[in-house]
């Protein structure tokens, strides 16, 4: 009987390993996916974007000059550069809506950049642990809106109240999209800022402590300081999500593509571009690739940022580590 | 002035950062519910819109958010799932600077080839997290675009060719499935984020133990790492899904519609859905003041669904912590 049994416990060993081989090439194929489709992201919003620098037909109307060189005739910077792609002879500058990007992108974070690094210094510094319990949920809370909620709260209820507080000419304008685009990117701030400051090793404290500096000073000139790196991060992180971010500028922004520098003028970002004209556009038009060159724009723009900040926030942990050891 | 009140007061002003957020974030609330929950009847759950969207309820658009969220749900968290666990339990623990020190030390001696390929593997899984990392800052409505290119142009109208007849359209045009691809795609780094972090406060002597009793690696991710973290795992699948829920960027052309008189009922099918129903109730209303309790209504019900997810999540893991905690 004695060799029987061998065999079968030999055979169920056999299937062991088969079985965890198997579970391995799994595994390991699913590592794949995330790169797999970082890469394919790019790749096909690239390939919408190639007949912009190749196809001579959808040239004619739209090219890396018309973007960003040509001019209309006109006396004002409005008149000059200007976004129509389906009027009767297409005008598809880029600067009306790059502007309208960077104005509520710089309003928000104006925003978002003091509160949320004064928030996360005050809660790893100050606030009781009880207190911090309520903080961290509050400001999850405040990053668990779905962006269209607060693109309806601007549009709806914040607007009306800043136009009767300030008596704007604009209901929307940059100022009222900036600052719902800035209540969004606060957790962000938050979160990193935090996560760096509360890195910082308590002998920095006790040293500044020993030296008689007061508790604010510590907490400024000492921890601060040292947590500048995740701080910075943070910023860098929260303009890539401020270029991105749709819903709230679609809708609080204006939706006008004026080229202006004035933050009382109603706005278009790249995004809202994308947004609102992409469902009526004809697949494979010269307004087609534009829009699709612009969503690569943004591909780039916010790939760039966010690796930079990564790798910001990677070389803080290394460092923060070696000083704790 | 005493340093002890200047100190005080710069305290102060930090902490009015705080009552800042929080008072936003009450207001915000606040308002929502008071005019939103009145609205909440019912009829508004349970009717489809009437009277060019001027009247009735929101039935179909609540349906047309669970079976998205449901079908995403099941493409997005066993994807985020297996890549954590590959990211997390097949790589070196050790990280690549220091694997590739390891190896370049253990010149002349053997075993350098397996040094050299836990090295790679190492540098792989730096890459891999980098991508995850990156997957998250990539804009939502470039989700959308990459939706449009991929699955519906490239992918659907491929299967389209390959099985239906010519001119026929039936998978390359948006739909259920593509946005629920789109959307998985786009919580696949909340759910491998947060799925990392509950198999990393599973302890590795536990791993270790069963390895030494003679397990394979996978029966001791079967039976020891992923019972000790599933809690983690639920609420990094939660979150994942109460993000997915609550985006719309990314389903705009993949299949979100106006206006359906019928619920899907099939992943071929569009679908309405809360958050698009927002934006077409606030933008596109020919009278904004008539709208405005529905509008209210509508938003009450997706801030609802997403703060229920949410907590869940939130409570789960608070529940995790401090039992590991102790």
């Amino acid at each position: 009987m004695k060799p029987r049994h061998e065999a079968v416990f030999r055979r169920r060993e056999r299937l062991r390993k088969a079985q965890n081989a198997l579970m391995t090439g799994t595994f390991s194929i699913a590592g794949w996916v995330a790169i797999v489709f970082i890469f394919l992201i790019f790749l096909f919003t690239f390939k919408e974007t190639i007949p912009i620098f190749t196809d001579k037909e959808i040239q004619r109307e739209a090219n890396v000059h018309k973007f960003f060189v040509e001019q209309q005739e006109g006396p004002t910077i409005t008149d000059r550069f200007v976004w129509q792609p389906t009027s009767d002879v297409p005008k598809v500058s880029l600067w009306p809506i790059i502007l309208g990007t960077l104005k509520a992108t710089i309003v928000g974070l104006l925003f978002a950049c003091p509160v949320g690094v004064a928030a996360a210094l005050f809660s790893s510094e100050f606030a009781p642990p009880r207190l911090r319990e309520v903080i961290k949920p509050v400001i999850e809370l405040l990053a668990g809106i779905p962006s269209v909620v607060m693109g309806f709260f601007a549009l709806i209820v914040i607007a009306t109240w800043l136009q009767d507080a300030f008596g704007f000419t604009y209901r929307l304008n940059a100022i009222n999209a900036g600052l719902a685009l800035g209540f969004a990117l606060v957790p962000i701030v938050y979160t990193i800022s935090e996560d760096g400051l509360s890195a910082v090793p308590r002998a920095h404290r006790e040293a500044s402590y020993a030296l008689g500096a007061t508790r604010f000073q510590t907490a400024w000139k000492v921890v601060l300081p040292a947590a500048a790196p995740a701080v910075f991060a943070s910023f860098v992180l929260a303009f890539g999500r401020a270029i991105g971010e749709t819903m709230i500028l679609l809708m609080a922004g204006g939706n006008a593509a004026i080229t202006s520098f004035s933050l009382f003028d109603p706005l278009r970002t790249l995004s809202a571009t994308i947004a609102a004209e992409m469902g009526e556009v004809v697949v494979g038009s010269a307004h087609y690739s534009s829009l699709f060159f612009m969503g690569t724009l943004l591909f780039v723009i916010t790939f760039v940022s966010n690796t930079l900040g990564q790798l910001v926030i990677k070389r803080m942990q290394l460092r923060m580590q070696g000083a704790a050891s | 002035m005493t340093r002890g009140a200047a100190d005080k007061i710069a305290i102060t002003l930090l902490g009015s950062s705080v009552v800042l957020i929080l008072a936003i974030l009450v207001v915000l609330i606040g308002n929502i519910a008071m005019h939103g929950a009145r609205q909440v009847t019912w009829e508004f759950i349970t009717q489809p819109p009437r009277d060019g969207l001027m009247a009735g309820g929101i039935f179909p658009a609540i349906v047309g958010t669970a079976a998205l969220v449901i079908l995403m749900s099941i493409a997005a968290v066993p994807l985020g799932v297996a890549t954590a666990i590959y990211l997390h339990e097949y790589t070196p623990a050790e990280g690549l600077s220091l694997a590739w020190k390891r190896f370049k030390a253990s010149k002349g001696r053997p075993g350098r080839k397996r040094l050299f390929m836990r090295a790679v593997s190492a540098l792989l899984a730096t890459i891999t997290r980098s991508a995850v990392a990156n997957l998250a800052g990539v804009p939502s409505i470039v989700f959308g675009l990459f939706g449009l290119g991929f699955f519906i142009n490239f992918i659907g109208r491929n299967i389209d060719r390959a099985t239906q007849p010519p001119g026929e359209v039936l998978w390359g045009q948006g739909s259920l499935l593509w946005a629920a691809c789109t959307l998985a795609l786009l919580t696949l780094p909340t759910v491998i984020v947060a799925t990392e972090e509950a198999l990393r406060t599973v302890p590795q002597d536990l791993r270790e133990a069963s390895l030494a009793l003679g397990a394979t690696q996978w029966e001791t991710i079967r039976r020891v790492v992923l019972p000790g973290s599933l809690s983690g795992i639920l609420t990094g699948g939660i979150l994942g899904i109460s993000r997915g829920a609550g985006e719309v960027a990314p389903i705009l052309f993949t299949g979100a519609a106006y206006y359906l008189p019928f619920l899907p009922g099939d992943v071929t099918d569009q679908f309405m859905h809360l958050g698009y129903h927002v934006l077409i109730l606030s933008t596109q209303s020919p009278d904004v003041e008539a709208t405005k309790p529905l509008l209210y209504g509508t938003v009450f019900v997706l801030l609802a669904l997403t703060f229920l997810l949410n907590l869940a999540g939130v409570v789960i893991r608070t529940r995790t912590r401090s039992r590991l905690h102790r």
